[in-house]
């Protein structure tokens, strides 16, 4: 559990090597499962066309359920890459965990806050652009001051608010998993009996762990959709 | 300690994390868009059309079945009405035929018991008339007799009634 971070300073940035390669392997995954899926596409989907095409009516259905398809539909390509980028990251810390030379390198790129968090910014910095690019300057920075004026402070607070909780939600999800499989496999270290008897609820722990991942690859993803949706609506 | 707090960020901003997790994600979406989420939208999109031409074709088809069920029952009414006026009009024609069959031997009937009863008169006509010039002849014959023969009264009534008998007797 001791394990450090393979920091590497280039170009006067701070490098996290380990997240580094792993957000490569996540997006190399998802892009090959997406490309794979969608090599021979037929009117009469079979296998893993049928799979993405669910997919893609999954994300719609959220995008429904929180705006109009009118102006939700330019996200769904954003809520489709949210959603699987996420769920296979997730994913990727469950199997195992290498370390190398006391440096955590495989691990869920999402349980670092500073991913998680980069997302979260991301999908907030959108939010206020579309706002302003679909409701116009103006109407975007009424908002602020509904329904009245004494609310300014809140909605500017409410604003930062959203944004932490979206990325530390997904990543205390993620990262108390891995840490709780660590500590699981760690019963190993303390004997053989101790590591048997750990086995049961570290399979047990997996299988929750994917129950959480995909959860929270939803969750984020419903969540994206709905402070776009609080940002671009009008009913508002 | 401080790596299980905060994860594997110890100290510090990875600055370039943020920036790699940024580029990362958005080349992955863009290469996406185009590679994947694209054409699986323009199938979607083009299987959704195709299945919409389908219903419409599907509802045009059933229109124009129905209509031509309508057509379809309206000339059967049409044929079966007509196959009744046929019926309607044979019977009748037949019953007229048959009406004038017995009219015309009723006639013929008629006419035939009609000439029967003239021939019966004309022969009668002829008997009489037959019987009248052989009663003449006879009568004369009957005179000739008497003349021939002197007879006394009572002989000759008697030969009179004779020739009467042998004269109806003849006959």
């Amino acid at each position: 559990m001791e394990h450090e971070a393979p920091i590497h300073t280039f170009m006067g940035l701070q490098f996290n090597l380990s997240n580094v390669l792993m957000i490569t392997v996540s997006s190399l995954i998802v892009f090959l499962i997406a490309v794979l899926a969608t090599r021979a596409l037929s009117m009469r989907p079979g296998g893993m066309q049928n799979f993405l095409e669910w997919v893609v009516d999954f994300v719609k259905g959220i995008i429904n359920s929180t705006m109009d398809w009118h102006t939700g539909g330019r996200f769904l390509t954003l809520g489709l890459t949210l959603l699987m980028y996420i769920f296979v990251s997730n994913m990727l810390g469950l199997p195992f965990a290498v370390a190398f030379d006391h440096e955590l390198w495989w691990k869920s790129p999402t349980a670092d806050p500073t991913i998680t968090l980069t997302l979260a910014v991301m999908v907030v910095v959108l939010s206020h652009y579309y706002g302003v690019r679909l409701k116009g300057a103006k109407a975007y920075g009424a908002e602020f001051f509904k329904p009245f004026k004494l609310f300014f402070p809140l909605k500017l607070i409410e604003e930062f608010a959203n944004t932490l909780t979206l990325g530390l939600r997904l990543y205390g999800n993620i990262y108390a998993g891995e840490i709780l499989l660590g500590l699981l496999v760690g019963l190993a270290h303390k004997g053989i009996f101790a590591g048997i008897l750990g086995i049961f609820p570290l399979i047990v722990w997996q299988g929750f762990s994917v129950f959480v991942g995909a959860i929270q690859a939803f969750i984020f993803t419903m969540l994206t959709m709905v402070y776009l949706a609080h940002k671009v609506a009008d009913d508002h | 300690m401080q790596s299980l707090m905060l994860g594997a960020a110890t100290g510090g901003v990875n600055g370039g994390d943020i920036l790699f997790q940024l580029l990362a994600f958005i080349i992955l979406m863009l290469l996406l868009r185009k590679y994947a989420w694209g054409p699986l939208m323009g199938i979607m999109k083009e299987r959704q059309n195709f299945i919409t031409n389908e219903i419409e074709a599907a509802e045009a088809s059933r229109k124009e079945a129905e209509e031509h069920l309508a057509t379809q029952i309206q000339e059967l009414k049409q044929a079966r009405e007509e196959a009744r006026a046929i019926i309607e009009n044979a019977k009748k024609q037949g019953e007229a035929q048959g009406e004038a069959i017995i009219q015309a031997s009723r006639e013929e009937a008629e006419r035939v018991k009609e000439s029967a009863l003239a021939d019966i008169a004309s022969e009668r006509e002829k008997a009489v008339a037959t019987l009248r010039k052989e009663v003449a002849s006879l009568s004369v014959m009957i005179a000739s007799k008497v003349i021939a023969k002197e007879l006394d009264e009572r002989s000759q009534e008697k030969l009179i009634q004779d020739y009467l008998q042998e004269a109806g007797e003849a006959r």
